[in-house]
Order: C-alpha cells, then sequence, then structure tokens
C-alpha cells in the first residue's frame, strides 16, 4: 500500500516551476512531499522526484529548519495508540534529512493534557533530534488547568506575557505567537491586545526585506472557523507585517498540511506528528480521524523549511512519516 | 483531578441519598415539587447535548465526556468550571439559584449550551 502511495507521489507531478495559480496543485501534494520555492513573492513549486536536479543553492539551503507539530503525548485512542513511536519515527526522519535542520520549531499540543510526564516524554524524544535546539509555542491542549503556568516554567523562561517572542537567524526574524489563551466562548483563537501591541514595536525596525517566519499553533488565516479553525484578531498582526517581502506563517492544530498565499504570505499548516483529522466540513466533528492502521504514518508528517540568503526564498517541504 | 471528579460526584450521591430518605427540609421541597433532582448533558463530536437544558433550580447537571478529546465545561459569567475531561470524565454542578447559564468548552470555544435554571 505504501509502495503505490510513494508511486503516485513520483509519477504525478513531474512538472516544472509553477506561478500562483499553480499553487493549488502545490497544496494537493503537501504533505506526499512537494517542494516549494519562494522567491521574490513568487512561488515556484517542484516534485520531490526533480530535487536532485536543482541547483544546489536551492536544495541547500543556508539555513535550514524543521517544524512539528501537535506531537499530543498522552493521547491513546484508536487514532492512535502509539504517539511515542510516531514521535520517535518523526525524529528519525529529521535525522535522515540529507540537510541537518539547525533547530527545530513545535507549533504546540506538546502535549494531550498538560501532564508533567507528558512534556517529560516529549522532551526525552525530542534530545535525540540530530537538532538540539527547539523553540516552542502552546497549543490549547498544553495550557489545561493552570493558565498555562506549566508550560511558561518549562518553555517559556525569556518569552514576554503567556509565551511569545522573537529571535533572528542568519537573517530570518522568527516570532512565536501564542493564540491559544483566554479563548471566548462561540470565538475562534486570540492574540490579545498586549500581544498584538509587542508585535508592532517588535518589528517596527526591521529592514523590509528582513524575510518574516511566524509561528503559532491555531491558523492565523481562516481555514474553517465552523471548526474553530482560525485566529479572530490575526488581520491585525498580518497588518504590522506587510511592509516585508517575504512572510511565511507556519501553524498546527489541523494535523493536516494545508497552503494558501496572499500577496507576500505564505500561510502553512503542518501535519500532526500523532493523529490525522479530517479535511474541513468533510466529518461530524474535527475529532481524531482513524485511517487503517497501515496507512496511519502515511498521514503524520514533518515540515522541513529553507532559507537561501540572498534569494528571499524560503522552501516549505512536508514530509509525511511513511 | 479524578479524584476530584469522583469526590464531587460522591457529594451528589450523598446529597441524593439524603433526599431520598427524606432528611432535611431541602430535600422535602424537591420532592415536593417532583421533578429529577439530577440532568445529564452529553458531549459528543465536539458538541453540548442538549444544547439548552431549562431545569428546576438545585438542580444538579452533570456533563460527560463522550469523545476522544478532552473538553471542559466553562460558564460565561464565571459560576461555574470543570477541570479538563478526558473521555468518560464528567463534571457536576447543582444549580441553586434561579437564571440562564451560558457555559462553553474552553478549548474548543465553537462548542457552546446553556442552563436555564427556574
Amino acid at each position: 500500500m505504501s509502495e503505490k502511495i510513494k508511486d503516485e507521489i513520483l509519477h504525478d507531478h513531474n512538472h516544472d516551476g509553477i506561478d500562483r495559480r499553480g499553487f493549488l496543485k502545490c497544496m494537493a501534494w503537501a504533505g506526499t512531499g512537494a517542494f516549494c520555492v519562494i522567491q521574490g513573492g513568487v512561488l515556484k513549486s517542484y516534485s520531490l522526484s526533480r530535487l536532485p536536479e536543482l541547483g544546489s543553492k536551492e536544495a541547500m539551503g543556508e539555513l535550514s529548519f524543521v517544524q512539528i507539530s501537535d506531537s499530543h503525548m498522552g493521547f491513546n485512542k484508536a487514532a492512535n495508540l502509539d504517539v511515542v513511536g510516531t514521535l520517535k519515527a518523526a525524529v528519525d526522519k529529521v535525522n535522515g534529512l540529507a540537510t541537518p535542520p539547525e533547530f527545530m520549531l513545535h507549533t504546540g499540543d506538546i502535549s494531550h493534557l498538560s501532564k508533567p510526564e507528558e512534556f517529560d516524554t516529549v522532551d526525552q524524544i525530542l534530545r535525540s533530534a540530530s537538532a538540539k535546539e527547539v523553540f516552542f509555542v502552546p497549543g490549547e491542549h498544553d495550557v489545561l488547568n493552570d493558565d498555562g503556568k506549566q508550560y511558561l516554567e518549562r518553555y517559556g523562561k525569556d518569552a514576554k506575557g503567556t509565551g511569545w517572542y522573537s529571535f533572528d537567524k542568519k537573517g530570518v526574524h522568527f516570532v512565536g505567537l501564542v493564540n491559544v489563551m483566554n479563548l471566548k466562548a462561540g470565538g475562534l483563537g486570540t492574540l490579545g491586545h498586549e500581544q498584538l501591541e509587542w508585535l508592532e514595536d517588535d518589528v517596527k525596525h526591521l529592514k523590509h526585506s528582513t524575510p518574516i517566519v511566524v509561528f503559532a499553533h491555531i491558523p492565523l488565516w481562516s481555514v474553517y472557523p465552523e471548526w474553530g479553525w482560525g485566529t479572530e484578531d490575526s488581520a491585525q498582526a498580518l497588518a504590522y507585517l506587510k511592509k516585508f517581502g517575504s512572510v511565511t506563517v507556519l501553524n498546527g492544530h489541523i494535523h493536516q498540511t494545508m497552503q494558501k498565499v496572499e500577496g507576500n504570505v505564505t500561510f502553512h499548516t503542518a501535519a500532526s506528528t500523532a493523529f490525522p483529522q479530517p479535511q474541513p466540513g468533510k466529518a461530524d466533528s474535527p475529532g481524531p480521524m482513524k485511517v487503517p492502521a497501515e496507512q496511519l504514518k502515511s498521514v503524520l508528517g514533518i515540515t522541513d523549511v529553507n532559507y537561501v540568503q540572498g534569494q528571499h526564498a524560503l522552501a516549505v517541504v512536508d514530509s509525511s512519516l511513511a | 483531578m479524578r479524584r476530584s471528579v469522583s469526590t464531587a460526584g460522591l457529594a451528589a450521591a450523598l446529597v441524593l441519598g439524603m433526599g431520598a430518605l427524606g432528611a432535611g427540609p431541602k430535600s422535602f421541597e424537591a420532592s415536593a415539587q417532583q421533578k429529577p433532582a439530577t440532568m445529564e448533558v452529553k458531549i459528543d463530536n465536539f458538541s453540548f447535548g442538549p444544547v439548552e437544558l431549562m431545569v428546576p433550580v438545585g438542580t444538579t447537571v452533570t456533563w460527560t465526556n463522550r469523545d476522544d478529546i478532552p473538553h471542559t465545561v466553562v460558564s460565561t459569567d464565571k459560576a461555574f468550571k470543570s477541570k479538563v475531561l478526558d473521555t468518560d470524565e464528567k463534571f457536576s454542578y447543582t444549580f441553586s439559584k434561579a437564571g440562564t447559564f451560558p457555559y462553553f468548552c474552553s478549548i474548543h470555544p465553537k462548542m457552546t449550551g446553556k442552563v436555564i435554571a427556574q
């Protein structure tokens, strides 16, 4: 079965670069192995089978990092009885990447029930990754019962507010945002006034040519508000980022890969390392989706991101764990 | 967390037991009204059912999470707030005052419900 899927990936898209109109195709490949390059705001896409034909500059980014998401340590229902095993498989995948990533981003739902032992297990597994540094943002499952106190003690000692922060790597400015706190009845994810003010100030003095990577748990675009897959005040955050030529937004929460381009902003959601969720509106609820055991790893994954300095390019590559 | 939930359940059971025995004026009142003293709300597929519940004052409402994902039961005006409920865990609250009590799941805020106590 998995061989069949692989064949499909290899033979289905022997295309070359595509423009924004072709982006939908790129979306369809996401999660099955597409390679998307943003150059000067124009997105190009290659199938993984053509990667060896690309110039080394494209393939070997000057900055390479990996996004993992939604490890839900502690989950033990039918959709995946071994979230430890699949997180380990994700780390193996990271360690097998041709270009070793310099660090990892974890976009939240590290734990399933915010239990100390769940965080401990994830920390222990991630220590076996080749990339030693991991930057976290919380998911709603990480801040249960204590308004995120434990999360902050573990992962956000140097962060502002409920855990937001920024840092720079090789000329790329990274911003970790928190949109899972103080959620209001009937609403979506929320950043809140204090965080938005901080963001405005944080990016104010950066050059317009600085590539920006924003990462947060709940999508910062309206994926499917009916299931809460969006953030109330994300438009305000994006307004502060409008002046930048290259903005990449990385989210988790929806347990499936999805992409969208809006002007200079590319939105991308990563697969979970624990269990898949249904496509928007394709089920009664966004609850865990059970797939045949032999297919599970094909719907879980990691996301590899490469930045080539001077080329204004961030390449986002999803790989399944299969 | 399980401990506190089950303690609450035990307390509710004791109150009910006393009510059945006819001990105390309060339980007398409840039996005089001949209304059930407990009501159930089930959490299924990321929704509360029934989404709107009318109960006599004094009724204990018990929510049960039947999803594979944890949920909470949090009153919008802070009258009550459950701990996180994993699969099959319960939360109970006794509505001792009349009023409309909108509530939601603080993890999945699209999930909303309402209890009207009268």
